[in-house]
């Protein structure tokens, strides 16, 4: 199919003038769909096979994040500027989706973020949940393939908050915040274990679910689920990653 | 040689013995016989007192646990990955399997992850959310009876054992007769319930709550002031609030260190802010404060599963929006399958849109907005964390399941070092991991 112009795409032409309205600032992209189902075997008979979209995690958020998200944002900023750190530099960009805040941390100033966090009487996030990796392995996140997320409880406070801090495959390294959570040790293990992630400065990283031996990093997208097809009476059913999906 | 089954093997590590029971006195007397003191056991993973398939080694001298670490992973079973691998719905198949005990908190945490995606928090209908709150009450029971029970079996005192199981299959029964299982239910789904209640459940379980009303004291007859069982339990495992934190421990664990922090009560789900309900603690920071913990918990849980008999209204338990509601009116077939007949004839007969729009839903699943959120429930282990992330399609693109039984096991050391070797039983039979959750 030929691109052919059918009047203004807002998504494409951002210095159109008379559009029917911006969509506003989109996230990270991070996956393109070709067709009308998104099912990649078989063909498309729906005659929108030539249709191409993008998946766009939620945008960074502006001012007012609204609730108490502005000031634990306020907080944070000011609590790193008077640290000498620029908060623009740590914080690479908020994003509030859901009722949920999130901070985009630089993975080198993770450890001072965590710090101040868990130290700041206006802050005070004690409790950290653990560290979850999430594996977004196509091109349109190069450079930004691997996220640690971690999620800090403030009892004190009865707050919420999620700091994502990516790292690219060709270098998987994000410093280890066992020296301000120790909760973390086992978590870092099992985020290591299944993603790859090198938590630099962890105590004793190893593995922790998988064999010592064990080749590759199981829940990276990459690497695939394996199974073997199941045999039926008059059927075979394929293994589970083999079988038609829609996403 | 004699013929025992504990061959030492030398190693560069030192001398080898393997231990299966009955075999202790040659043993100790091989192991009198080297002048080292320092000797590192191996317990489990296959052991009955580590709570299925839990590896303990402590280096222990004399009486006395120099160092203790734990060895997992024995359990896992890779539900995470294959999460990715089904759609949405099916995910609760899946995640009901993590922590067997508490199947219920799974299927919850899990579904109010995917309807804080969906954005359907405020269309999950009244019906479907006050029986999520009374099923978990009664797994909460259900858990801290096998915790108690085992726990007790574990220091020797086989009768509250029994006790345990026997009321644990009381709450078994009700499963059964709720979702047709006694465990792995599956049956809290994204958007509400697989099926409503059956005829005389609400009977059955206000019948249960009579009668575990009767059977609590019990337990306090035969632990609660047991100088035999407080000897044991008390002083042992300790951690205080501080390592609490340090170590993440929440839970019984937390609050037996004195605060009083309880989900249900700081950042409530399921309308729990509705209910009326105290969180025990206890300042002991010990086995025996769990123990207590857990019983009184027990005690609010009746409380609460009483509650919700008593709002029980009829109504929908699925959301009204049918790109989601899998059919949920389901009766029972001749075959012992749950089906609704209704929707089955006007798929079949009536409408050919219905019976497409049926494939599709089953087939391919509904899609959810990309995005990430954390829900987080009160288990009866401590918090029960899903991180769930969508990337725009029908199957979830990366699930994370923050097991209480997996964080607070990391106190162990903290708790059994410098202890006796026997404490350590008591210690970890305290914290109550389920390997399942630890491993997934």
């Amino acid at each position: 199919m030929s691109e052919k112009s059918n009047g203004v795409n807002p998504d494409k032409d951002l210095n159109a003038q008379n559009l029917p309205g911006m969509r506003g600032d989109h996230g990270d992209v991070v996956a393109t769909r070709h067709g009308m189902f998104g099912a990649n075997n078989g063909g498309d008979t729906s005659g929108y096979g030539g249709l191409v979209r993008t998946v766009a995690m939620p945008g960074a958020g502006a001012r007012p994040y609204g609730g108490w998200f502005d000031e634990v944002a306020d907080e944070l900023e000011g609590a790193l500027e008077e640290q000498g750190l620029e908060p623009g530099n740590a914080i690479e960009k908020t994003v509030v989706d859901r009722g949920e805040l999130t901070f985009h941390i630089a993975r080198e100033h993770l450890l001072q973020v965590a710090k101040t966090l868990r130290d700041d009487p206006a802050l005070r996030f004690e409790l950290c949940t653990g560290v979850s990796g999430v594996h977004f392995p196509g091109p349109e996140s190069k450079g930004r393939e691997l996220h640690a997320v971690y999620h800090l409880r403030s009892i004190t406070h009865n707050r919420l908050i999620r700091l994502d801090v990516s790292a690219p495959d060709s270098d998987p390294h994000i410093p280890s915040v066992v020296p301000v959570y120790p909760t973390n040790d086992w978590h870092e293990r099992e985020t290591y274990d299944f993603f790859g992630i090198v938590f630099d400065g962890h105590p004793a990283l190893t593995r922790i679910m998988m064999p010592d031996d064990w080749q590759g990093f199981p829940q990276r997208k990459d690497y695939p689920l394996g199974g073997i097809p199941v045999e039926y009476k008059g059927a075979q059913i394929p293994a589970p990653d083999q079988r038609r999906s829609y996403s | 040689m004699s013929t025992s089954h504990a061959t030492p093997r030398e190693t560069t590590e030192g001398t080898v013995y393997t231990v299966t029971g009955g075999d202790w006195d040659e043993v100790a007397q091989a192991a009198a016989k080297t002048d080292d003191e320092r000797i590192v056991v191996n317990m489990g993973p296959q052991h009955p007192s580590t709570h299925g398939v839990l590896r303990l080694i402590l280096e222990i001298d004399g009486e006395t646990v120099t160092e203790a670490r734990c060895g997992i992973g024995y359990l896992h079973t890779g539900i995470e990955k294959n999460l990715e691998y089904r759609n949405w719905t099916q995910g609760t198949t899946f995640v009901t399997r993590m922590d067997y005990l508490t199947s219920f908190y799974n299927e919850t945490g899990y579904c109010l992850a995917v309807e804080k995606l969906l954005g359907i928090e405020d269309d999950i209908p009244d019906r479907a959310t006050i029986i999520r709150v009374l099923l978990m009450e009664l797994n909460r029971l259900s858990s801290h009876l096998v915790c108690i029970a085992t726990g007790g079996m574990e220091l020797g005192a086989t009768t509250i054992m029994i006790y345990g199981f026997r009321d644990r299959e009381m709450i078994l029964d009700l499963y059964e007769l709720i979702t047709g299982l006694r465990m792995n239910h599956a049956y809290i789904r994204p958007g509400g319930l697989a099926q409503d209640l059956p005829p005389g459940a609400v009977d059955q379980v206000r019948e249960f709550v009579k009668k575990m009303k009767k059977n609590m004291p019990e337990y306090d007859k035969l632990a609660t002031g047991n100088p035999v069982f407080k000897a044991r339990m008390q002083g042992v495992g300790h951690l205080d609030l501080a390592g609490c934190m340090a170590l993440g421990a929440t839970g019984p664990i937390l609050r037996s260190a004195g605060l009083p922090h309880d989900l249900r009560k700081a950042q409530p789900y399921c309308g729990y802010e509705t209910y009326d309900f105290e969180v025990p603690t206890t300042d002991t920071c010990d086995s025996y404060g769990r123990f207590l913990v857990r019983l009184e918990e027990m005690r609010q849980s009746l409380g609460i599963i009483e509650q919700c008999l008593d709002r029980l209204e009829p109504g929908p338990v699925m959301v009204g929006d049918k790109k989601i509601a899998w059919p949920a009116q389901l009766a029972l077939g001749p075959d012992g399958l749950g089906n609704s007949l209704d929707h089955i004839k006007n798929i079949m007969g009536t409408s050919m849109e219905a019976l497409i729009h049926h494939f599709k839903l089953v087939t391919e699943g509904f899609r959810v907005p990309p995005g990430q959120v954390y829900t987080a429930v009160e288990s009866p282990k401590g918090e029960l964390g899903v991180h769930a992330v969508s990337d725009g399609g029908t199957r979830p693109y990366r699930v994370h399941f923050r097991d209480p039984s997996f964080t607070n096991l990391q106190a162990m050391a903290a708790m059994c070092e410098g202890g006796q070797v026997a404490d350590v039983i008591v210690a970890v039979a305290s914290i109550d991991p389920v390997m399942g959750g630890v491993d997934r």
